[in-house]
């Protein structure tokens, strides 16, 4: 088991829909929050990475506004971007650096701000995540990638619109008392049958919510953590895969081939086993893809995901509790800030800072945060 | 004409293969493409091999029965498609070679089932651009 990196600080800005001020203003409050968690100041920060899908922003190259604004040059920064995982993405870059011993410690900021554009224009980039020269002309999107995924799992497993549901119904009792989470009502199974159908079998409700947010870690080498911080959370495996962009590229449309290669590194680093995981945090982009997360990350066999919704074992007392903090369905998902988001939920599990979503005696934690349909995987396991 | 031409919007007009991709379009097939050195079949086609870097490629027909792997139907179009609805998005495997596509718009969801025979014809759009569409077989 690797003890080699720290997270020392996580802060989160609420998720909201518009946001009233500047990409610049929403990522100050993940970081003020990340810094005060750590208690440390700007200059004692060596490299900063910045998390967004740049095509939301109007700004060209944030990092270089982001390391201005947040006080830290003339220290390096880098721009990280891996659509809805850039902000993961950017805990690798520095748990890198940081193994490497070339900056310690390193801030991962995430952010992103959707409102800046329209929801029609928001579904076209997005669907511009996929490849453009041979799936974008056909009307491409997200919701309707993931349909065909659950279209897939349905076929193949006989999982169903209702099973989809549950999971909605879990997100929702959980964003109502998740005070940072955009979406604050609790939903129904019928609610969620009868929303509007977006794309076949996915309905309204079936899909995240968009917001605006941001996110922010604070990373630095076991030693410099023991010095700073009385409540090191320790990055104890990670693993990050890919899969093809275009979809004629995958071997099945039921599961992500990327998460299942970052799980499996991820574990291996670790030493740990999926029965080892107290809590998890999943990138549940629509509800399909928690179900296949359930089985990518091995807490359920191979079609056996819908099992685990249906008796309740992914809420707070079951065996596996799953997004206790509304996940990306009712918390909302501003894409470059979801993965920071995801990483900041699991650290304040594991200190036992939760509160209402605490999962009692958690240790060991999981972050499960995919990029596109499936393009890019990232897997953290983290512990005390 | 080059890769403009090709679906119902096309966000790209340059690539080595687009032009003799949409010429093959117009005559009504529908084409990947083959290594000619080690023998790797790509659709959407390549114009250089990943698998032993050879820029000799052949076009390949796509034709016969295949398999739908999956679909979904949209019922909210993205900027540009939103007065298109609804359409449904497929994955068909032609014998290993997989096709990325619309059904035709006369098709109902009713008819489809993953696992089930489909077909792919050429297609031009009113606008004159061109593309293929799937058909249940």
């Amino acid at each position: 088991m690797s003890k080699d990196v720290a997270i020392i600080g996580v802060g989160q800005s609420a998720f909201v829909r518009g946001y009233e001020g500047s990409i610049r203003e929403l990522a100050f409050e993940a970081y003020s929050e990340a810094m005060k968690d750590a208690g440390i100041t700007s200059k004692d920060i060596e490299a900063s990475v910045i998390g967004s899908a740049p095509e939301y922003d109007k700004q060209r190259s944030p990092s270089g506004l982001m390391a201005e604004y947040l006080g830290l040059n003339p220290q390096p920064t880098f721009n990280v971007e891996s659509v809805c995982s850039s902000s993961t993405t950017g805990l690798w870059l520095a748990y890198s650096m940081i193994k490497a011993g070339l900056y310690d410690p390193v801030v991962v900021l995430g952010f992103q701000k959707m409102s800046e554009i329209t929801s029609a224009d928001s579904q076209e980039r997005m669907g511009r995540g996929a490849d453009i020269m041979w799936e974008s002309p056909f009307g491409t999107m997200m919701p309707a990638y993931y349909a065909m995924h659950a279209q897939g799992h349905f076929a193949r497993y006989g999982t169903t619109e209702e099973d989809l549901a549950l999971i909605r119904v879990k997100a929702t009792s959980y964003g109502k008392i998740n005070e940072k989470a955009v979406y604050r009502k609790e939903l129904t199974v019928e609610q969620c049958l009868e929303s509007a159908v977006v794309a076949s079998p996915l309905k309204v409700f079936d899909c995240c919510a968009n917001a605006d947010g941001s996110s922010c870690m604070i990373l630095a080498s076991a030693d410099k953590a023991k010095e700073i911080s009385s409540k090191p959370v320790y990055v104890l495996g990670i693993g990050s895969g890919t899969a093809s962009l275009t979809m004629t590229g995958r071997n099945t449309l039921y599961g992500l081939d990327c998460a299942k290669v970052a799980a499996k590194e991820a574990y291996e680093m670790a030493g740990l086993t999926p029965q080892d995981i107290d809590v998890a945090e999943v990138h549940d982009c629509f509800t399909i893809a928690e179900m296949m997360a359930y089985e990518n990350l091995g807490f359920a066999e191979p079609g056996k995901g819908a099992e685990l919704i249906r008796n309740r074992e992914t809420y707070i007392g079951g065996k596996i509790p799953v997004n206790v903090d509304g996940g990306l369905l009712s918390k909302g998902h501003p894409i470059g800030a979801t993965g920071g988001s995801q990483v900041r939920t699991i650290v304040l599990q594991l200190r036992g800072e939760a509160g209402d979503m605490q999962v009692p005696g958690a240790e060991i934690g999981l972050v499960h945060n995919i990029g596109g349909v499936g393009i890019y995987g990232n897997v953290i396991i983290l512990g005390r | 004409m080059g890769f403009e031409k090709f679906g119902q919007i096309s966000f790209t007009a340059q690539s080595k293969v687009g032009d003799d991709f949409v010429d093959y379009l117009e005559k009504g097939e529908l084409r990947g493409t083959k290594c000619t050195k080690c023998g790797t079949t790509f659709f959407p086609p390549c114009a250089e091999c990943s698998n032993c870097l050879s820029e000799e490629m052949e076009w390949i027909k796509i034709e016969g029965t295949g398999n739908l792997i999956s679909f979904t139907e949209v019922n909210y179009g993205p900027t540009g498609f939103e007065n298109d609805v609804p359409y449904i998005l497929a994955l068909v495997d032609f014998d290993g070679v997989k096709v990325f596509g619309r059904f035709s718009k006369d098709v109902s969801t009713e008819k489809l089932a993953v696992g089930a025979s489909a077909k792919a014809e050429t297609v031009t759009y009113e606008d004159g651009q061109v593309g293929y569409q799937f058909l249940p077989a």
